[in-house]
């Protein structure tokens, strides 16, 4: 990845868990979180976006069309380790509740930090999708959660 | 023998009337015994649904998990317009102007409610607050809510933000509040089990229509309810998902 040069923006190749790519322009610029709002997205099994609440829409920056059908890694900052996203997957695949502090990459290059709930949608027995909730998280917990996640990548 | 109907004890004490009321038009409606039963507690009410006790329950979305994914029961209505959104409110003259400011050791004060309280509970963590790190004390009322802090008993209180709009203004002005909750999809509902399920159909159409006669808009007004909408299954599960979220 190229070098960091600071508060200006820079290129950085994210590289995703099944191979592909993609050059982003990251602004290290946060977005505070809306107080008292939740961000509220869902996914098929796969991953793919299938519903976002106005709030995501407004956090992330991109628009209703552009979000639904696709990939949800469209918001994988590159200063998320890929270990996180393996955790939350092996979680919620064996039916589980993840929970987790994320950075988040908006269309704008700018990041917000979430505190993420994502559980599996069981209908009539059977998988049919996960939702993912976002809080506002505490400067505390983003703090810890930089530190942890700088040693991980 | 009559089927059962009973209401979440969140509801506003003004309102109790109107929820005999509805249950009287909707025994018309349907030509069948429906015998109300309102409870003090959440925990006696929910007892009863365990025991089966219960056909058709105006709920609470908290206990709305318990009813669908549990005992089977089936969203027939939700409330038109109204959602359910808590906000944290403090004294007028408090040194706290944002939830940041909120320290450990804080008195809270709040009711059984469940939804406002878990979503006042949220509310409090970007202050790194929660329930091991202040004391809680639950009261029957908003209003009361609003006396403990009026009378420096309290730090900040959670309320259901149409009890706090519900409170005179006398009260209000002497208070600030420090966040509201923009959910949005969160909601009572209606919801019907299985033995009264065979007249699903039949009391979804009136329940649409009621606001449409006089009669069932007067009904209608003395609950504080402009009308009934349709909920789907999908709804109804997508807004037990999204509590199962908040509850961890
Ligand atoms: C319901 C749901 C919501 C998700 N939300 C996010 C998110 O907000 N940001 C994010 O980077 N990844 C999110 N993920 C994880 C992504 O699917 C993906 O694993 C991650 O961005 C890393 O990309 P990669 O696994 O393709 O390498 C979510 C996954 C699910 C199932």
């Amino acid at each position: 990845m190229p070098e960091q040069n600071s508060g200006s923006a820079r290129e950085v190749l994210i590289r995703y868990y099944d191979g592909s790519e993609r050059t982003a322009t990251i602004l290290d610029e946060e977005v505070p979180y809306p107080d008292g709002k939740l961000i509220v997205s869902r996914t098929d099994p796969q991953g793919i976006i299938t519903h976002a609440n106005q709030a995501f829409i407004e956090m992330s920056a991109y628009s209703r069309e552009e979000l639904i059908g696709t990939n949800h890694n469209i918001l994988r900052h590159p200063d998320m380790p890929a270990v996180a996203f393996q955790g939350l997957w092996e979680t919620v695949q064996s039916g589980k509740k993840w929970q987790g502090y994320v950075k988040n990459l908006r269309k704008d290059g700018r990041f917000y930090w979430v505190k993420a709930t994502v559980i599996p949608n069981i209908r009539q027995g059977k998988l049919v999708g996960y939702t993912s909730v976002r809080r506002k998280p505490s400067r505390s917990k983003i703090a810890e959660s930089e530190a942890l996640y700088a040693t991980l990548k | 023998m009559p089927f059962n109907f009973t209401v979440s004890p969140d509801f506003a004490p003004d309102h109790m009337s109107g929820w005999f009321y509805f249950n009287t038009w909707m025994q018309r409606q349907l030509g069948t015994d429906i015998h109300l039963e309102l409870y003090d507690s959440f925990e006696a009410q929910r007892a009863d649904i365990r025991a089966g006790k219960v056909d058709l329950i105006y709920a609470n979305p908290y206990d709305a998990a318990m009813l669908v994914r549990e005992m089977g029961f089936k969203a027939v209505a939700r409330p038109a317009k109204k959602r359910d959104e808590a906000l944290i409110a403090v004294p007028a003259d408090s040194a706290a102007q944002k939830v940041e400011d909120l320290m450990p050791g804080l008195r809270l004060a709040t009711t059984a409610d469940p939804d406002v309280h878990t979503i006042g509970m949220i509310m409090l963590e970007p202050a790194d607050l929660d329930a091991s790190n202040i004391t809680q004390r639950e009261y029957d009322s908003y209003i009361l809510i609003a006396k403990a802090l009026l009378r420096g008993e309290a730090d900040v209180g959670f309320f259901l933000k149409d009890g706090f709009l519900e409170l005179s203004d006398l009260i209000r002005k002497q208070m600030r509040v420090l966040v509201s909750s923009q959910i949005s999809v969160v909601h009572h509902a209606l919801l019907v089990g299985p033995e009264l399920q065979p007249r699903f159909d039949e009391l979804q159409s009136k329940l649409l229509t009621m606001h449409e006669d006089e009669k069932g808009a007067g009904v209608l007004e003395s609950m504080a309810i402009n009308g009934w909408e349709r909920m789907s299954e999908e709804q109804t599960e997508f807004m037990i998902d999204l509590i199962d979220t908040l509850t961890v």
